[in-house]
């Protein structure tokens, strides 16, 4: 310790603090806190977090749940590992299900039903789990979206942005191997296609296969393999970065909505203690309560109906979990025959293409899209103001695009099933989504963002001329007209809280000597790039267009103000005093 | 910002605000804003600011405050009720012999859901309700800070790396820098060969893909009961699904007892269908005329594919269909690809027929069935 001049020695010190003992009656908790920071010394960390501030909307919820039903998995998933046997042994099912009774099967699969019709709570605890994932996956994706839709990506949270493909590559991963647990039937078929698709692995495929499977597929090592990277490394893998997700939100502050009083330079919303940590404690208990209630009323994954896996058996209608349906209808649109042999290897472009070349691809994609933006816009500032999706139209597009890639491949991945519900021919689904694949995300692309464009315009037409009142007056000589009244302050200010969009410009090919500039090539790339994605964008008034709108609604008031009665229509629109030189405002 | 929650206007319940300062204010004047976007100044309408705060009910009113209350201790007490009666349910009901008594999903599981379900949702929803109707709802304002570290700092951890380096001496040493670097890197060796033995000895031997159980004289058997078929009993359109007869040694087939992941990889590799059509529905397929026994034909029932077992035949087309991703193969024309992924014909296993009128197998087939592998043309 330091000699501090407070120190005062006159008291015989029984305590190292460095100031003088005080006889203060703290509260249980306060004095509690302070038995930890004496020996953990968290204070200071903690004055700035307890009352952090984090903003709130709706959307800002939807990571939540992914966390939150994470949580669920591990605390079902530890249940279910008590009494699950990840065994290939071959034992005769004795259990009190009937219809498999004196039926053999491997120990995992017995186990399964043990904890299924044997254990109380059980089967609860199963389908929750399995309910969970499915939660845990589809929000993790809806998240996804919500942050590429609204730019969230931006810097500086490119990185958190990678973090959380990877989550999701993971979580698929995970689901992946739990439910090939059970060996059923059903799920030992999708182990059996994953070894077709190993195989297909030019060179070494083969080897993959026999040291994945301890030998010849099936062997008798993949369920505990499996077992033991969906009990441990995979889930030490999502619990370490989970964490950095929630580090790098903690740190960067949560972006937030524009509006008045909300700036690139803070965060407005509620603190964490009490009203934040309540609301997202209790959001817990909500989700855990939904799932629960999901696994007590909707059958899952009856491993009991598709009984144990047997490699020559299948069923009609066999398909993976839903979020591995993509890759799997990429599989069954690729056209017959796309196999060489080349020097009398043979190269398997049927399985490659679809499983093991496009999803990786557009991981990577997926990955590199805030970098890929911040290349072409020359934007390297920091972002914490949300964008509404319109005003990004490109890049709203391009996720629209994407959107309808993976919709179309995942439609691909159920053809059997649309074909017997729509009473089509599976033939003629499959030869429409072999094209609407390229077709899809090209017309979605044009669509969406001439949708966005046209929802920009209207935003402006907002601010120069107001809403729409939906009041229709009629003039003298019978044109029918819609009355418009401005929007108020804060609205008008919301809508223009956004940046104007620049596009990127090359300085010139050449320098003042006359020598090429540098990286030319790829500065004119990234012009025509920056161009391609703003040119068509509308952008917000200036001060003078919206003065030179208020002008005009202002004279509008004050022709109205000399009557006798409220005017409830455009009676002036043709009025002398208007500049009749002008585009007409609105066409009527 | 220990503060912060006056850093805006709030109101008082009559209206009148009881502290000043727009957010705006509480900027702090060495706030570095040279890293967020710049042209806010020249926005073509000034932020208004926060608006002022808004009382709810329950802060106004004593009666609503004590409503809300209630709800919420209701909501509590509603679930620990329903916890109650989780217990209750768990030593009523037994899974084991009604499990789809109810909705055909057991009154266990059901009962089990909905008041475990029902507990956590009151627990929550009463806390986000009290959180909505009860606790201070004034937002706080919080500034934000760059990313990126002070200038100094960086500055100062730069030098600080490049200190360390310099002491290391790592730099100035190739031959130590190399040769560590191999060291290290060399270490991947190991621990790629550790896994070697993920297959142990023998069982890497991946030329076994190209071969089968089958061999000449071989009996075909129903692949359920393991039963002999007999030409004579197969009619035209007919398929049976059929296994090798080693899957069922007895005494009298003689065959060796096969156990474990030997047995499992010879039922997935050995699995055929055999399916009669009329002769002259047969396209003759090259040097494959003495395969068939009066239009009996046997193929391999692995999908070229990925390898799923294909099962659905269509009689009248002389089509099969793969269930895992519709690779339809044609029965009658050696087993061509008709439609979808697959890029090889089903394998055809050559049958005859014995002495006692039985279906045996020519010989194994010839050539590696199941999903495409690098090798397979080699072996």
């Amino acid at each position: 310790m330091s000699t501090d001049s407070r120190l005062d020695t006159s008291k015989v010190a029984t305590s190292n603090r460095t100031d003088a003992a005080t006889a203060s009656k703290g509260s249980p908790a306060g004095s509690l806190a302070s038995w930890a920071d004496d020996r953990l010394g968290l204070a200071t960390a903690m004055k700035k977090n307890l009352r952090k501030v984090f903003p709130d909307h709706w959307s800002f919820m939807l990571g939540e749940i992914a966390l939150w039903s994470f949580v669920v998995l591990l605390l079902t998933g530890v249940f279910l590992t008590l009494w699950f046997n990840p065994s290939m042994g071959h034992v005769t099912y004795e259990g009190s299900y009937d219809q498999l009774r004196g039926v053999g099967m491997s120990e995992s699969m017995a186990s399964t039903l043990n904890i299924s019709f044997d254990v109380r709570g059980g089967l609860l605890m199963r389908q929750m789990h399995h309910w969970a994932a499915m939660v845990f996956i589809g929000s993790m994706m809806v998240h996804l979206l919500r942050v590429a839709f609204t730019g969230a990506y931006r810097k500086p949270r490119e990185l958190n942005w990678v973090i959380g493909c990877i989550l999701l590559l993971l979580g698929t991963l995970e689901g992946f191997t739990g439910y090939s647990l059970p060996d059923d039937l059903l799920s030992g078929t999708g182990v059996r296609a994953a070894d077709g698709f190993l195989k297909a692995t030019p060179v070494a495929g083969s080897y993959m296969s026999f040291l994945l499977f301890g030998g010849e597929f099936p062997g008798e090592s993949i369920i505990p393999r499996l077992y033991i990277v969906h009990v441990l490394l995979i889930p030490g893998l999502l619990l370490a970065l989970i964490a950095a997700h929630m580090l790098l939100l903690v740190y960067h502050k949560h972006t937030q909505w524009p509006g008045p009083g909300r700036t690139e330079q803070n965060v407005v919303g509620y603190p964490m203690l009490p009203v934040y940590a309540a609301k997202a404690g209790g959001f817990f208990f909500m989700v855990f309560g939904v799932i629960a209630l999901m696994g007590g009323l909707m059958t899952i994954n009856p491993v009991w109906k598709f009984g144990p896996y047997d490699p020559t058996k299948v069923t009609a209608g066999s398909q993976p979990d839903w979020y591995m349906g993509w890759p799997d209808g990429l599989l069954r649109i690729i056209p017959s025959g796309w196999e060489t042999v080349i020097f009398g290897y043979t190269i398997s472009w049927n399985v490659m293409i679809p499983i093991l070349i496009v999803p990786p691809l557009m991981l990577v994609v997926l990955m590199l899209l805030p970098f890929l933006e911040s290349w072409i816009t020359g934007d390297k500032r920091d972002h914490h103001l949300l964008q509404r999706p319109r005003n990004a139209p490109t890049r709203t597009a391009v996720m629209v695009a994407l959107m309808t890639f993976y919709g179309l491949a995942w439609a691909a991945g159920g053809n059997d099933i649309i074909a017997i519900k729509l009473d089509a021919s599976i033939n003629q689904i499959t030869y429409f989504i072999r094209v609407a694949i390229f077709v899809g995300p090209v017309v979605a692309f044009w669509i969406t963002r001439r949708w966005c464009i046209s929802l920009q315009r209207h935003d402006n037409e907002k601010l120069l001329h107001g809403y729409e009142t939906g009041i229709i007056t009629r003039s003298v000589d019978g044109q029918y007209a819609e009355r418009h009244l401005p929007i108020s302050g804060s609205s008008a200010y919301t809508l223009t809280a956004r940046d104007r969009d620049e596009i990127y410009t090359v300085a010139g090919d050449t320098d003042a000597a006359g020598v090429a500039a540098p990286n030319s090539r790829s500065e004119k790339l990234r012009a025509k790039l920056s161009s391609w994605m703003y040119v068509h964008n509308v952008q917000k008034p200036t001060r003078a267009e919206l003065e030179e709108a208020h002008h005009h609604a202002e004279h509008e008031a004050q022709l109205q103000s000399g009557l006798d009665h409220p005017v409830d229509g455009h009676q002036f629109d043709d009025h002398q005093l208007r500049n009749t030189d002008e585009v007409p405002l609105r066409d009527h | 910002m220990s503060n912060s929650s006056h850093d805006h206007p709030v109101n008082g319940p009559d209206g009148t605000p009881v502290t000043g300062g727009g957010a705006a204010e509480s900027t702090p004047a060495t706030y570095d804003s040279s890293h967020v976007p710049a042209h806010r100044e020249s926005e073509p309408i000034a932020d208004p600011g926060l608006p002022p705060h808004q009382w709810r009910p329950t802060d106004v009113d004593p009666r609503l405050e004590k409503r809300a209350e209630r709800q919420i201790a209701a909501m509590f007490i509603a679930a620990m009720i329903s916890a109650v009666l989780f217990v209750v349910a768990y030593f009523s009901f037994s899974v084991g012999d009604n499990w789809d008594t109810f909705a055909g999903m057991g009154a266990s599981t059901v009962s089990l859901g909905v008041t475990l379900g029902m507990s956590l949702l009151l627990i929550g929803i009463g806390i986000i309700h009290l959180a909505r109707k009860l606790m201070a709802d004034h937002e706080m304002v919080e500034m934000r800070h760059p990313a990126a570290s002070p200038q100094e700092d960086r500055d100062a951890t730069i030098q600080a790396l490049n200190d360390g380096l310099d002491e290391a001496g790592i730099g100035r040493r190739p031959l130590v820098r190399n040769t560590m670097l191999g060291a290290v890197g060399i270490l991947g060796l190991p621990a790629v060969v550790l896994l070697r033995d993920l297959a142990p000895g023998s069982t890497l031997d991946v030329s076994k893909l190209a071969h089968t159980i089958w061999e000449p004289d071989m009996r075909l058997v129903r692949d359920v009961v393991g039963t002999p078929i007999l030409a004579s009993e197969i009619e035209v359109g007919d398929l049976i699904n059929a296994a090798p007869e080693a899957m069922f040694p007895t005494e009298e087939n003689g065959y060796r007892e096969l156990e474990g992941a030997e047995e499992q990889a010879e039922k997935a590799k050995g699995a055929i269908i055999i399916v009669r059509m009329d002769p002259d529905d047969i396209t003759p397929a090259k040097g494959r005329d003495k395969w068939t026994v009066d239009g009996i034909i046997c193929y391999s029932k692995i999908c070229t594919h990925v390898g799923c077992p294909i099962s659905l035949y269509e009689r009248t087309t002389h089509h099969v269909l793969c269930p895992c991703h519709q690779s339809t193969f044609d029965l009658a024309d050696a087993a061509k690809v008709v439609f979808g992924p697959a890029a090889r014909p089903l394998p055809q296993l050559p049958i005859k027929v014995d002495g006692e009128g039985y279906l045996v197998a020519q010989s194994d087939f010839t050539e590696p069935i199941g999903a495409s592998y690098w090798e397979r043309e080699k072996q």
